[in-house]
């Protein structure tokens, strides 16, 4: 029997193997940033222990930097030291390090795509668990905890149990104005946050086979979001033309034995998954969610549900929760919830096609009254890039504004947050309570919907305008 | 890390299901560059807009088993959620299913995360409930909970069992097999990228 490609992966970067133990496996690529690194730094010098592999090791500055001036000085003192802790530890230990300011820096899950850093078949890790985005392009790709960061900055390795594979096919064409966004949330509505849970999961299918790398990160990304392990797909000519010309990737005969070798990871036509999930593209339209966990979604021309509707006791405690957090009312039309903020960045959606979508919406549109919009480039090679093709104006004159890289309001560690109370339709991944700001309320949604919302104030898709 | 072999305390029942890494400790908390201190913000907006939360109930005070609803842990992969359960003192959390980022940080720190099904899970919340000096005991050397007359096996593979018994550090483990790690380097790919701006 064949295999899948999570097992391809798996074998090839086995280091060790025996019963009753996990397996040990070395790993391709490390990504830092500041938030979970400073502590596993502490306890290699409290052991003695050096990084093993420094230059397979890449560090940014992203999660807590402000995003109104990259050049001034962090006013919050904690967050400074945050920082300044990263680049003291990566001139310690001899990790290149992008820090806010330059032209390199960015969310560490859109700089190492960029740079050509991430590449089929190897396998990556970061101390954060979006790092699954980087499966895109058919790297076996996880988050993980600061005493792993530390085991892998010591060692290169992790030892792990392989985890079951699973396969999400979605087979069809997606509706016009469907977006991977869309996709991904559906698949989790319809999981729940953990029908994932233990697997490495390959998206498969017409519809990921048609999907840009921008989009297959889109989805990979939101992997964790319903508990899995990892999201993977199959490198084809999309991700090789990606790849092609960014600085990391191989050159002349380099990438002609590259590109051979990404050309054999494929699931066998044989190999068997331990468990599948089938959608069909057509049933697919834009996707919102209405409660505090991504899997409380559903279509934008439903209503909130009435939680005496689901099937089981914790299902309609959790929807009950929900409703009472959002201040919403059952049967309430979501095209008739209002929003305060909209936020278009992120891992999720901070790329470059994520801006041209939105900016697409917001040509000759301006934002509602009472509504104010951040626009937060995923990294500053995306905002240049933005800026080259005038988006940056249409945002500007749209009203909205228009900021420096980071991670900005998804996890709100920065100044960007919501207040109590306040209500946004948000690109990012999380919709958990308080999680954009203590008491905010959140609304997971696509970068059209985020920009249609924008212009009417309410929940809305491009095509309503 | 500290080994775990038996823990004996009073349990407090979180009857929620979903608890995501950003309720155990909130993104605003993640700032600090040491591994403890985190025992404030742990459940920080629940502790501070419930009045009745049950980390806000005097009958639990000093409780060291948190007893949860299905899918504790789901989301980011901050460590700094297991520190703040240890630092306010909790030795195991019981759940019917934890997310997989979650459970390795636990299992790593010597948080000891128990798996048991749901229905005995509603059986220990409810036996909390009505009575909070009702003293739980999680036995790893066994692979048991036990409490009142009630004797429930979970699983955990050996190996781990081991390595917590042991209060083992994993990268000790690892660097034994240097040699191997040494052996594998060789065979890599010259064109594999480096970090280094080319």
């Amino acid at each position: 029997m064949g295999s899948t490609l999570a097992e391809k992966l798996w074998s090839s970067h086995l280091v060790r193997s025996a019963a009753g133990e996990p397996d040990l496996l070395y790993i391709d690529l490390h990504l830092i940033h500041e938030v979970t690194s400073p502590q596993a730094f502490d306890g290699l010098r409290l052991a003695g222990r050096t990084v093993r592999r420094p230059e397979l090791t890449l560090a940014t500055e992203d999660h807590n930097v402000p995003t109104t001036d990259l050049l001034a000085p962090i006013a919050d003192p904690v967050s400074r030291l945050q920082v300044e802790t990263l680049r003291s530890n990566c001139a310690e230990f001899g990790i290149t390090l992008y820090p806010m300011g330059h032209s390199e820096q960015g969310i560490v899950h859109v700089i190492g795509p960029q740079l050509g850093i991430t590449q089929p078949g190897m396998t990556l890790v970061c101390g954060d668990s979006h790092t699954s985005t980087h499966g895109a392009f058919g790297a076996l790709a996880f988050g993980i905890g600061t005493s792993q960061v530390e085991h892998v900055l010591a060692t290169q390795t992790l030892p792990l149990e392989r985890p079951k594979t699973m396969a999400v096919t979605v087979e069809g064409q997606l509706p016009p104005g469907v977006t991977p966004k869309d996709v991904i949330l559906a698949v989790i509505a319809k999981t729940g946050t953990g029908g994932g849970q233990g697997y490495m999961v390959e998206y498969r299918g017409e519809v990921f086979r048609q999907m840009s790398m921008e989009g297959r990160m889109t989805v990979c990304n939101m992997s964790i979001e319903w508990g899995a392990r990892a999201g993977l797909i199959a490198p084809d000519q999309t991700t090789f033309d990606y790849l092609r010309g960014r600085p990391h990737a191989p050159t002349g005969a380099d990438w002609d034995a590259a590109v051979a070798y990404w050309t054999t990871l494929v699931t066998d036509p044989d190999a068997a998954f331990d468990a599948e999930v089938r959608l069909s593209a057509a049933d697919i339209s834009p996707f919102v969610t209405w409660g505090t966990n991504p899997a409380q979604g559903a279509p934008l021309s439903d209503r909130v549900p009435d939680p005496a509707g689901f099937g089981t006791e914790a299902e309609r405690a959790s929807a009950e929760k929900a409703l009472s957090y959002m201040g919403l009312t059952a049967g309430t039309p979501l095209r008739d919830i209002a929003v305060d903020t909209v936020f278009l960045g992120s891992c999720t959606n901070g790329r470059i096609e994520d801006l041209r979508a939105a900016a697409a919406v917001l040509r000759g549109r301006t934002v509602a009254d009472g509504v104010r919009m951040l626009v937060v480039p995923g990294s500053m090679r995306v905002r240049e890039q933005a800026e080259r093709e005038g988006l940056d104006a249409v945002f500007t004159a749209a009203g909205a504004e228009w900021r420096q890289a980071g991670c900005s309001m998804c996890l709100g560690m920065n100044p960007d947050q919501l207040s109590s109370g306040e209500r946004s339709a948000s690109t990012s991944n999380r919709n958990f309570e308080g999680r954009q700001g203590k008491g905010g309320r959140t609304h997971l949604v696509s970068p059209p919907v985020a920009a249609a919302t924008a212009v009417t104030g309410r929940l809305t898709s491009p095509a309503d305008l | 890390m500290d080994s775990f072999t038996v823990h004996t305390g009073r349990a407090v029942p979180l009857r929620r299901s979903n608890v995501d890494t950003d309720q155990i400790i909130p993104a605003v908390y993640l700032k600090r560059v040491t591994r403890t201190g985190f025992a404030d913000a742990l459940f920080q907006a629940w502790r501070a807009d419930e009045p009745d939360f049950v980390l806000n109930q005097q009958r639990h005070a000093g409780a060291t088993v948190l007893v949860a609803g299905a899918d504790f842990g789901t989301g980011s992969s901050r460590e700094h959620a297991v520190w703040a359960l240890w630092d306010y003192g909790f030795r195991v959390v019981i759940s019917s299913r934890f997310a997989d980022i979650f459970r390795g940080n636990s299992l790593k720190t010597g948080l000891l995360t128990v798996m048991l099904p749901e229905p005995v899970v509603q059986r220990l919340l409810d036996a909390v409930d009505a009575d909070p000096g009702v003293e739980v005991t999680v036995d790893l050397e066994q692979r048991q909970v036990r409490w009142l007359a009630e004797v429930h096996g979970f699983e955990l593979d050996d190996y781990t069992r081991w390595r917590l018994l042991e209060g083992l550090d994993d990268i000790a483990l690892t660097l034994r097999d240097t040699a191997a790690i040494d052996r594998f380097e060789q065979g890599r790919a010259s064109w594999l990228p480096v970090a280094q701006p080319r």
